[in-house]
Order: C-alpha cells, then structure tokens, then sequence
C-alpha cells in the first residue's frame, strides 16, 4: 500500500522527468570536446599509415631503386612497377610507380619492405578524388607529396626510428 | 532638427485621416510581427545550440561568427524552394492551412501588454480575446492534413486536433484559477495586481496551475514529448508531410510563434510580467519590460529543455494525462483556491 502511494506520488509530481532535466542541465554546462575539424586535427601517430609518397635524398636524387620488394609484398596487388637503366648513369630507375588507392588497404608492407626507405605512407588523411582515374597514384604524383611534405615525413620517421 | 520635427509634423497634418488611420495600424503590426519574427528567428538558433550543448555539441558555428547567421541562411533556403502542391489535393484549403495557422499566433500579440500602455488593444476581456484567438489556430493544422491529400498528413492532423481540444480545457481552467485571484480579464490590470514584489506574484498560490498551463501549453503547440502531430519516427512529420518550401516555413513561424506567445502569457499570468522580482529595491526593483523578456526567455528555455531530454509521449498516455490528471487537478485547485479567497489568505487575496 506505502509502495503504491509511493508509486503514484512519483509518477504525479513527475519525479523522474526532473532527474532527467538534471542530467541533460548537466550536460549543457560540461566543457564541449568538439575538434574543429579543417581548423584543428585529432593527435595522430607517426606511424599513422596514410596517403602515400615517393622521397628523395638531400641531394634531390629519388631514393627509389625499383627493386619491386614493395611490388612483391603488396598483398591488395595495389602496386605496379615498370623499371629500366637511367640513360644517363646506367643506374636502376623506376619509369612507371603507379599505386592504385581504391586497391590499396594502407597496411603498410611497402614501406616496411623498402630498403631505402623511399615508399612511405605519409599522415595525410584528407584527400579525395573528383574524376575517375584520380586514384592511381603516378610516379610524379607520389613524389610530389613526398617533396611537399618531407619535413613531417622525415620528422615521424625520426621519431619512430628506434622501435624499427 | 527642430525644422526637420516640423516639417515630418507638416508632412504628417498634411496626410488625410483615413490614411492617417491606416499607417497607424500598419506601424502597430510591422511593431509586433518584425520583433516576434526576430524573436522566432533567433529562437531556431538558440534550439540548435541549446539541445547541442546538452548532447555534448556544440551546434550550428559556420555562418557568421559562432554561427549567428544562421537563421537567414535557413530562411533563404526555404525561401529559394520550390512548394510542391500534391497530386488532388485541394489547392484553396492547401494553401489556406498556412494562413490559418499563422494568423492566431500573430494576431493574439495584440493584447499582450509589454508595459502600461503599451499594447496594442487594451481590451478589457483581454484573456478571453486570447483564448478565443489562439484557438482558431487549430483549423490551420486540421485543414492542412485534410488537403495534403496524403494519409501521414491526415494522421497527423487527426491526432493533433484531438490533443489540442482535449489540452485547451486544461488550459482554460488554469487561467479560470487566475481570473479568480486577479477578478479582472484585463492583462495589464492582472500584471498590476501582483505589484509589491516576487512573494505577491500568482505562481505561489497557483503553483499547480502554472505547471498545468505551461505542460498544455507544451502540449498546444505539438512540442516534445507531446509532438504526436509530427511524429517523425511514425508520420514522418505529420500535418506538414507535403508542405515545402515558404508554406512549411510559415507552418514553422506559427509553431514559434506560439511557443513565445505561450511564454509571454505564463510570465504575465504567474510571474508578474514587467514586475521585477527585486521590487523595493533602488534600481534593481525598477518595473520594466526587460523582466518581460527575461522571464519568457526562461520559459522558452523550458520549452528547448523538454525538446532536449523527454521522449515523446504515447498518444494514450498524453490523452490520460490531459483528461484524467490536469483536469481533476486544476479542479481540486480552483477549490483550493476558493477556500483561500474566503480565508482571504494575504498577501494574494486580500
């Protein structure tokens, strides 16, 4: 009989709909956590396995040795390489690097199998194709990222160097 | 500046009375629709901030600065749309439906007094002019689910007809139980009798029917939890289903427009209107129409509170509320009240 007077009065004064008004109140005066996204970034690793690119040495020489590991080890078969003797030195050279991003899973084999640490896969996560073929990243593609943004390429490389 | 004041007074006497008469009366309704237009405008932002910040957002920031702008980019986009008109439906009632909604909200400001004098009709039975008005605005919302010709809209209509019938006699009895604390219908008159600061205001004695009024009123302009005309998770949005475009924007003013219209009624039924609850004290306790505006902005953020925490109701449950809760409640009060009357219980009924 108490539980039922009890029952009642909570239902007719609305005393759970007040808690409910309290948490919400609550939740208006909390500190918002929201990032700005374009302006602002979430923190992210420098392992962060992005978009990709092709560096080069301080010399402006492509590290790249066309020795196709990355070709081999790529398990989405994103990768296709074409190489022939430079004309002018009779150095190994790559003529076609082509990374097709709809194929690839960013798993980060490429980078891990290049032995001169060409192919890396940058912390880029914005980026976006408008037309059909966009996708395949070509050679002068790919070292063009890697020529704009070797500064934090080569600054997360640093900072991940002594866990490899 | 004096030649200019006598020049406008010359330009003035010059106009012929009829037409004196007629820019009189258009001033006085561009001097309540554009404010309560604004009002409405700013409203929608606040919505979005309010019930953002509630759920950890921080809501609209991209137009102007912290997204203050927003307002007229939503009005322009409504406006740049095309209104569809329904495959057979009736294309008088179709586009009646909207004037009929927003013609009640807009028109019962006329006896809403913002100040002593300042009001547009100071009619004596200013309440019932009120009750009778903002009644009418139910045939908009009915007529437009009858002639959208569409089976959401009609559901929409029905249940929303149902519950703002049912709603408006709990709604009558509480401002009945003001009537008998102030003995006038006047407005003005009813905000003066609660002069002599907050412990002689109305919404001490009338606690319950404060509360009763101001969950009908909720109800009466379909807000959540009691959206059961919108609806979108059944209806998809209700009586407005096939409305697009200015059509639904004025749908949309009229909601507004009656939730703030709501809140100026509570605030001068309850909360002493224009009175400032600091009432004795030096300037602080000066009446003034900023008070006004304070407290109706204290029920508007009831109304986004509400919006951001209730789930809606069941549709049986909001008919059990109305006829089986606030009915007998506002009852039992109005006889509580009587017996405060005859106890001639100070400082309210003296």
């Amino acid at each position: 009989m108490v539980q039922r007077v009890k029952d009642w009065l909570q239902s007719f004064l609305f005393l759970e709909l007040f808690e409910g008004m309290f948490t919400t109140g609550r939740y208006f005066i909390t500190p918002k956590f929201t990032i700005q996204f374009p302006e602002e970034h979430t923190p992210k690793s420098p392992r962060y396995r992005g978009l990709h690119a092709l560096r080069r040495y301080a010399n402006g020489e492509e590290r790249c040795i066309a020795c196709k590991l990355c070709e081999a080890v790529c398990p989405a078969l994103a990768i296709t390489i074409d190489s022939e003797r430079r004309p002018e030195d009779g150095s190994r050279r790559t003529t076609r690097y082509d990374i097709d991003l709809f194929k690839c899973i960013y798993c980060g084999f490429c980078e891990e199998a290049c032995p001169v640490d060409s192919i890396v896969e940058t912390g880029i996560t914005d980026f976006h194709f408008e037309e059909r073929g966009q996708q395949i990243m070509s050679k002068d593609k790919l070292l063009a990222v890697g020529d704009r943004f070797e500064k934090e390429i080569a600054v997360a490389r640093a900072a991940d160097s002594r866990y490899r | 500046m004096n030649e200019f004041t006598q020049f406008v007074v010359g330009v003035w006497l010059q106009v012929p009375g009829w037409a004196q008469y007629l820019l009189i009366i258009v001033g006085e309704i561009l001097a309540i629709v554009i404010p309560v237009i604004l009002v409405v405008a700013y409203m929608t932002y606040f919505e979005r901030k309010v019930i953002g910040y509630m759920q950890s957002r921080i809501g609209p920031n991209r137009v102007g600065i912290r997204g203050l702008l927003q307002p007229f980019a939503d009005v322009i986009k409504l406006v740049m749309k095309e209104v569809v008109l329904p495959r057979n439906a009736n294309r008088f009632l179709y586009f009646l439906a909207p004037v009929l909604a927003i013609l009640p909200a807009i028109g019962a400001w006329v006896v809403i007094p913002f100040y002593p004098g300042v009001v547009v009709a100071d009619v004596d039975a200013g309440l019932l002019v009120l009750l009778a008005v903002s009644s009418i605005g139910v045939y908009g919302i009915i007529l437009a689910g009858w002639a959208s010709n569409s089976k959401y809209a009609f559901l929409g209509a029905m249940r929303s007809a149902a519950q703002m019938v049912s709603y408006e006699i709990a709604m009558g009895f509480a401002i009945v139980g003001v009537l008998m604390a102030s003995q006038t219908l006047n407005l003005t008159e009813i905000v003066q009798l609660q002069a002599g600061g907050i412990w002689h205001w109305y919404f001490i004695p009338l606690l319950p029917l404060l509360a009763v009024y101001f969950i009908s009123g909720v109800a009466e302009t379909n807000r959540l939890p009691f959206d059961m005309a919108e609806g979108e998770s059944e209806l998809v949005a209700g009586f407005h289903v096939e409305y697009s475009g200015t059509a639904f924007a004025v749908f949309f003013l009229a909601e507004y427009t009656n939730m703030v219209l709501i809140s100026a009624v509570a605030s001068i039924l309850f909360l002493g209107g224009w009175l400032s609850p600091f009432e004795g004290l030096s300037w602080i306790g000066q009446p003034s129409t900023f008070w006004l505006l304070l407290k109706m902005a204290f029920f508007l953020f009831l109304f986004l509170w509400f919006r951001a925490t209730f789930p809606r109701y069941r549709y049986d449950q909001i008919m059990r509320l109305g006829w089986k809760v606030f009915i007998p409640v506002t009852l039992v009060w109005i006889f509580v009240e009587g017996a405060m009357i005859i106890g001639n219980v100070h400082p309210w009924f003296a």
